[in-house]
């Protein structure tokens, strides 16, 4: 699935997204995804971090609170974390805030826990196709938003 | 007062193609902090660094950002660079407009926006980059080779011929590996065993080898340099520094109906057995689910034939601890289950073998006696048939989990097979199907083409489609794809060349040591072309099949490759560690504790320490305090700190708030 979303015209909304990919499994992924020319929407930024465990729930929060409208975090398969155990903390932590986050109103659509190896380009362009699909569906994000960040 | 320069790479057209690189740099140009800005071909080569040192010491900066390939490649490079221009080399962020960017996007107006965003994220970071410097840690001198096959033999000899003690832990009570069950190698046609077991005993004899046989790693703690590694010796009730050899035991044991695995099942062995002749350690082992002393307290033979008292009825698995610099996987590969192709009759008939089996009929030393016979009925077979392909090459989500990659060493080792029999038994018809053949090495399609214009080997293009065997004979229904008709073989034989995948301890191998693995249990280089025995973990290497399927040349050349990167590691006293590790502010530190907890390398404690209190009175509070050299840079106690005390050094909390600032921006 691919999302159409090169005319740019204004009256087409292009969410913000923003991608914790961690270093040895995820944004290796997402480099894996670029050397074999696999597309995905220019709407995701991604952002290294070590292990999926560094990404704060503060993080996404501030994100929603920028004016982001989804929010995805990868890391490597269970079990193998180059950190051994980091990507398990990340699920924990995630689960809880995701659901806090539903609870205030931010859907679920918009914030997702992912894994992708370094040698899966594609699933990491298929899941950021779907995502981004996902959060246009769901249109603009203001439930978190600061306005005063507004510029 | 921040001085920024940025760098934006064309990377040739690889970039500049699809991102208008000069409206990046005069973006970049507008960002606050940022006194210089250019873009330029490739940033990567000498004149593109020189670019960058000159730009730091003209424009006296204080941070550069250069917008060029991932990080995972060039970072290095431009670290360099900025450190021999006398900045610290961590005053350096790379955005990565290439791999995450030009190469994704095909719109120039998307890509364009979207590497300006990149960037802007990047000199947002680079703002708060601290200069870092980075501590060294020792470096143990001694490796591990896990497994003992030709990959791990040859790496073993070489990084012992270097110098440094290496232990080899092979699982089976011998080493050798696959090899060691093969009759002969292509192209040269030369015999397996006598061109491997001389490097078993080479092995066995070096002094700085030490062979941990029947024995399994169970733990890895640790880190390049210094791990700490758990090996499990399984209990093989006989001593092993007492047997002699002598065989003895293994022709008295009353036990003799126990499948041979040596020879993939298909003759006998004793409950104490010799694996084969050529055994390294030749030492007698006993097979606890198949020996009457061990199960039910009745026989003993072994025991009262054994003139040096080695066997020991009581022995236990026992547990090691030793300490490596450096861990050379080379865990190799073995065939696939074909129990889903029962097309092919496998299960039906026992004149349906696999590549394996049949390369044991050839041997020398397997069950025959190298005389080709039918398993089923001991006569001679005048039609063989070769099915190639067998679980290799197929579409992916196959309902049989065959594989989807190509098992290289099947198209060689079935025109090698073809060559021998018709060699020795030229009254035998032996056709080949195949999808494709594929030869590419050296004098190997010459030795293909010898099968089968010289040999007489025919090579039909098709594969077969069923094996049915009906009164001794196998009718093999199969389609020749050039001819565009439909065949049917009266065969003796049929040999299936089966796929081959990673060894099954593969995978939780990898847990252990924190390695990557692809989707098919292979494990992953650090760069499949620049560092292609290197794991992407520091201090694991590989070599053999364990990486992807490999011949024998090419596996003894990856060992070697290994075993020099061993050598280069082990050969410095201490190696520099990573700086991006935790570090904490005693002066928020709570001292709960929670980060010790969540710390997978113990590399946090906590200590007490006086401070100074505003009324000058000294308090003593306990603060946590990390130990730089273990930390591996995780950051998993950053988060659960809750009074913000814990940060990780390059990924700091308010540098990635700064990014994700700048991306939402």
């Amino acid at each position: 699935m691919q999302v159409n979303n090169s005319t740019g015209s204004k009256d087409v909304f292009r969410p913000k997204i923003v991608a914790f990919c961690c270093n040895w499994c995820s944004y290796a992924g997402a480099d894996l995804a670029g050397t074999n020319r696999l597309n995905y929407p220019a709407d995701v930024k991604i952002i290294r971090v070590p292990c999926s465990c560094r990404v704060n729930p503060l993080f996404v929060l501030q994100a929603f609170q920028r004016g982001a409208d989804g929010v995805i975090i990868c890391g490597c398969h269970p079990g193998d974390c180059h950190y051994t155990s980091g990507n398990y903390y990340a699920r924990r932590r995630m689960t809880l805030l995701f659901s806090m986050l539903d609870f205030m109103g931010i859907e679920k659509g918009r914030t997702r826990v992912e894994w992708v190896s370094a040698a899966e380009g594609a699933k990491f362009a298929d899941t950021m196709n779907d995502f981004v699909s996902t959060v246009t569906a769901l249109g603009e994000n203001r439930r978190l938003e600061d306005l005063r960040c507004r510029k | 007062m921040h001085r920024i320069g940025v760098f934006v790479c064309h990377c040739g057209t690889n970039i500049a193609s699809t991102v208008d690189v000069k409206a990046v740099a005069e973006a970049a140009a507008k960002e606050p902090g940022v006194v210089f800005s250019a873009d330029y071909q490739y940033m990567c080569s000498e004149a593109g660094q020189n670019l960058i040192k000159d730009t730091i010491k003209e424009k006296n900066l204080t941070g550069v950002v250069v917008c060029s390939c991932s990080p995972r490649m060039h970072e290095n490079t431009f670290r360099k660079a900025v450190s021999a221009a006398g900045l610290n080399p961590y005053l350096l962020e790379v955005a990565n407009i290439r791999e995450q960017c030009s190469w994704i996007h095909k719109d120039i107006k998307d890509g364009t926006e979207k590497a300006i965003v990149l960037t802007r994220a990047a000199i947002a970071k680079v703002v708060l980059n601290a200069p870092l410097v980075a501590g060294t840690s020792p470096v143990t001198k001694r490796a591990l080779v896990i497994g003992g096959g030709i990959a791990g033999i040859q790496t073993a000899l070489d990084i012992a011929d270097a110098g440094f003690e290496v232990d080899i832990v092979e699982k089976r009570p011998t080493i050798g590996g696959k090899m060691a069950q093969l009759d002969k190698t292509f192209p040269t046609l030369d015999c397996a065993a006598c061109i491997l077991t001389p490097k078993m005993v080479e092995a066995a004899q070096h002094e700085k080898i030490r062979i941990l046989s029947y024995s399994e790693v169970c733990g890895v703690k640790g880190f390049v340099g210094s791990f700490k590694v758990k090996i499990k010796r399984k209990a093989r009730f006989v001593k092993e520094d007492v047997c002699t050899g002598c065989g003895l035991c293994t022709e008295k044991c009353p036990m003799k109906r126990v499948p041979n695995e040596f020879n993939l099942g298909m003759d006998e062995r004793r409950a104490i057995y010799i694996p084969f002749a050529q055994a390294v350690p030749k030492v007698a082992v006993i097979d606890p689910d198949h020996c009457n002393m061990l199960k039910n307290g009745k026989c003993g033979v072994c025991a009262k034939v054994c003139s040096v008292g080695a066997i020991d009825y009581k022995a236990q698995d026992s547990f090691v601890e030793e300490d490596y610099g450096a861990i050379v996987v080379a865990t190799g590969f073995e065939p696939i289950n074909i129990d889903a192709y029962d097309e092919f009759a496998y299960s039906q008939s026992k004149d349906v073998v696999t590549s394996l089996e049949y390369e044991r009929l050839m041997n020398a030393a397997g069950p025959t006696g190298g005389k080709l016979l039918r398993p089923s009925d001991g006569k001679h077979p005048h039609t063989i048939v070769f099915v190639q392909c067998v679980g290799s090459r197929e579409s992916d989500g196959s309902p049989k989990c065959g594989k989807s990659y190509c098992s290289k060493i099947c198209c060689m080792y079935t025109a090698k097979h073809a060559m021998l029999t018709r060699e020795k038994y030229p009254d035998t018809e032996v056709y080949v199907f195949y999808i494709d053949v594929r030869t590419p090495g050296k004098g190997f399609d010459e030795f293909y083409r010898r099968a089968a214009e010289q040999y007489g080997v025919h090579y039909v293009k098709g594969m077969v489609g069923k094996v049915v065997p009906e009164n001794g004979v196998l009718k093999v229904r199969a389609f020749d794809l050039i001819a565009g008709e439909q065949l049917q073989i009266n065969a003796d034989m049929v040999v299936l060349a089966t796929a081959i995948e990673p060894d099954k301890t593969a995978r939780p191998l990898a847990t252990l040591l924190t390695a990557s693995m692809d989707t098919n249990d292979f494990f992953t280089e650090a760069h499949p072309k620049l560092r292609p025995v290197e794991s992407p973990t520091a201090g694991i290497f590989l070599s053999g099949a364990c990486q992807g399927p490999k011949d024998i040349p090419e596996t003894v050349a990856q060992a070697g490759a290994a075993a020099a990167k061993v050598v280069g590691l082990l050969a410095k006293d201490s190696i520099v560690c990573n700086p991006c590790v935790a570090h904490s502010d005693e002066k928020l530190c709570n001292g709960c504790s929670r980060c010790e907890r969540v710390c997978p390398y113990g590399a946090i404690t906590y200590v007490d320490k006086e401070f100074k209190m505003p009324d000058r009175s000294i308090k003593i509070r306990r603060v946590s305090q990390v130990n730089e050299a273990v930390c591996q840079g995780c950051g998993a106690c950053t988060v659960v700190c809750p009074s913000g005390a814990m940060d990780l050094k390059g990924f700091s909390t308010e540098q990635l708030r700064a990014e994700v600032d700048a991306i939402c921006k």
